[in-house]
């Protein structure tokens, strides 16, 4: 076994563009969930439409690498506000069902042959990445040590990832912190309360369903910089990847989704190594083609025990956030 | 009902001449803040509230009073805009309500507390109180983000609050969260998180219920200060001396309809209204029924007595029957 190398892969994984993008995705998501209490289960959705709307505008109309982002940003404003104005006035498990089901149909039809000209459809999208690699402004060449060696394109990617997650970050803790933030926990816990107090509870979950939205769809534009859109990404396990993260984390707290996003793709990483390695060696009875199976079962076990035993996740507050009333 | 005599430090002042000519069901009154037509609200056969014209006295305190299930609660939620009557209309402070959201209703200065307590638990006192102030520039999302603009208004807000909790005692608790508190403190917590707003009217759905007789005198003195400053009470109560003690006018719901109206202790000696809330038996004292407590007893309790032996070997009967 080469106990070296597979150290090496999984803190590669620490920071991989993947992870920033889990954690950003996780971060729109504590906003729906864990300071409005709206079950979003379409995250994958609102990806897709961050990535597609990168690439498309790129591609299609040769738009600059900004503007692709604005576009994607865009698209998932519009989603929420199509998603909320039937589904906020009614009861949160009504908002699970809509989103879920509309995440689906976004994907398929993003798969589908009707817009082949700008999705090609299956096949997806690549070949993006003129625009954003020449906004670079780091020199060629290698840089970084151990696992973390890339080079100017890679670290471009990941410093802007950064940079968006850092975002994020800081706007939740800015949100959250103020009267806003105070109005929201309340919605949370009792609508009917803060709305004989005078508050527009239907326009704070909306603006609160937006925000989120936009963070899934910058997750889905970091996703997609570095290599390209392929329709099975955004399959509803992605979104069910996002709540492992957010649960595990803690939803209502602010780096929570980030140290969740973190662990949970190391912890990925490392079954992937050591599965496949111990299969080989004969330690389990399994084949390497099972070995890959593995894991996704780990993450589904992993989930149940969360919810069941530290449903407040590593950082939150006990107090603050159970799923029983 | 004990037969104490109810607080005893505040003598009331009492408002008169609210009305306009003969005292009815309905009656005109002379400056009113809430005028309801027709108002009927049905879930599914049963006719919840039936209310064909009911005006509220400004700047009085009105007790809305009937028996459970008349229709008191859905009359509030009707007239906060928290339910949708099926038919119907009302004004508040002159301005048509039909079709106006809870929130704004709530923003036209008519807030209400409920019935089963609304205290939000995960919020800390502080913050519940916080929550009830109006027109919070920190509460735009925009703004939000930045501190500068709300820093101020924030901390206005805090004294404010801090001087309401003081009244209701709850000040040592301001940084609890308030799913802590007794039911009893979460009823003070909601009262005083109403007042954060500055309202015309404030609805109260049984404010006494589960608070304490000492804190119930000084929660009384609020609801009497409250029209000092000008407010107008409405509040739903089942303690009927209390409502003697306090009300100004006295409205009686039953089965969803208004059945009487007027000053305290005419209402009280209106024969339908005996009827229909206190029953047959208002003035039996329970305990000495069911000789829990050495007093005389009067005819109306020897028959109420008797009438429970009856009950009781009947249902012995049938014990013995079944085994
Ligand atoms: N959401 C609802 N669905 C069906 N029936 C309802 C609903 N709300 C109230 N009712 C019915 O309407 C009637 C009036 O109820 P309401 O809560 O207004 O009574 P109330 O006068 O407030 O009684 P209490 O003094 O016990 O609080 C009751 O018969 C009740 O069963
Ligand atoms: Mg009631």
């Amino acid at each position: 076994m080469d106990i070296l190398g597979m150290l090496s892969n999984t803190a590669s994984w620490i920071i991989s563009p993947t992870t920033i993008a889990y954690a950003i995705a996780a971060v729109g998501l504590s906003v729906h969930f864990g300071y409005a209490g709206l079950l979003n289960f379409g995250m994958a959705g609102f990806m897709a439409l961050g990535a597609y709307g990168y690439a498309i505008s790129i591609l299609s109309f040769g738009w600059p690498w900004w503007a692709g982002i604005l576009v994607g940003a865009g698209a998932s404003v519009i989603f929420a506000v199509l998603l909320g104005i039937p589904t906020l006035r009614l009861r949160a498990d009504y908002l699970a069902i809509v989103t879920i089901a509309a995440a689906e149909i976004l994907r398929l039809l993003f798969t589908t042959m009707l817009f082949d000209e700008w999705t090609n459809s299956a096949d997806g999208l690549g070949g993006y990445h003129d625009s954003f690699r020449a906004a670079n402004p780091i020199p060629p060449g290698e840089y970084g040590f151990g696992p973390w060696m890339y080079n100017e394109k890679d670290w471009w990617v990941r410093i802007f990832g950064f940079v968006l997650l850092a975002i994020a970050v800081l706007i939740v803790w800015s949100l959250m912190r103020s009267p806003w933030g105070r109005v929201l926990r309340g919605i949370r816990e009792d609508e009917d309360a803060v709305r004989a107090l005078g508050k527009n509870v239907f326009a704070y979950k909306m603006q609160a369903l937006i925000i989120g939205g936009v963070f899934g769809a910058m997750a889905g534009v970091v996703f997609a910089l570095p290599s390209a859109v392929v329709p099975g990404s955004y399959v509803t396990s992605l979104t069910f990847f996002i709540w492992t993260i957010v649960l595990l984390g803690g939803a209502a707290t602010v780096f929570g989704p980030v140290v969740g996003s973190v662990i949970f793709w190391v912890i990925m990483a490392a079954l992937d190594n050591i599965i496949p390695a111990l299969a080989d060696a004969g330690i389990l009875p399994i084949t390497n083609i099972q070995a890959g199976v593995l894991r996704y079962i780990f993450v589904g076990v992993a989930l149940m025990l969360i919810v069941i035993y530290r449903p407040q996740g590593i950082f939150g507050n006990k107090k603050e956030l159970t799923f029983v009333k | 009902m004990s037969s104490n005599p109810l607080p005893t430090g505040v003598t009331p002042v009492k408002s008169t001449g609210l009305h306009v000519g003969e005292i009815a069901p309905g009656v005109k009154k002379v400056d009113p803040i809430i005028i309801a037509d027709g108002v009927t609200r049905k879930f599914g056969g049963l006719t919840a509230v039936n209310v064909e014209h009911l005006e509220i006295p400004r700047n009085a305190i009105t007790a809305l009073i009937g028996p459970n299930g008349a229709g008191k609660t859905t009359l509030f939620n009707l007239l906060t805009g928290f339910d949708k009557p099926d038919t119907g209309s009302w004004t508040f402070d002159g301005k048509n309500m039909k079709g106006v959201a809870a929130y704004q209703a709530a923003k036209l200065g008519q807030v209400r507390t409920f019935q089963l307590t609304k205290a939000l638990g995960l919020l800390t006192v502080m913050e519940n109180m916080k929550l009830g102030a109006k027109n919070q520039v920190g509460e735009r999302i925009f703004p939000s983000l930045f501190p500068g603009f709300w820093r101020k208004q924030e901390a206005t807000n805090e004294v404010k609050a801090l001087d309401l909790l003081k009244k209701f005692k709850l000040d040592t608790k301001q940084t609890d969260f308030a799913a802590s508190l007794s039911g009893g403190q979460r009823k003070l917590l909601e009262m005083a998180r109403a007042l954060m707003s500055d309202p015309k009217l404030v609805m109260l759905d049984e404010p006494m219920a589960g608070v304490n007789p000492a804190l119930t005198q000084s929660l009384l003195e609020h609801i009497l200060n409250l029209k000092q400053e000008g407010m107008t009470v409405l509040f739903v109560e089942h303690d009927m001396h209390m409502v003697r003690h306090i009300a100004d006018w006295v409205v009686v719901m039953a089965m969803g309809e208004v059945v009487a109206e007027g000053p305290p202790d005419e209402v009280m000696r209106n024969q339908k209204v005996i009827d229909a809330y206190l029953g047959s038996h208002q003035d039996v004292d329970l305990g000495v029924v069911t000789g829990r407590v050495k007093g005389k007893m009067d005819p109306e309790a020897k028959k109420m007595a008797e009438e429970v032996e009856h009950l009781d070997q009947a249902i012995n009967a049938s014990e013995k029957g079944d085994n």
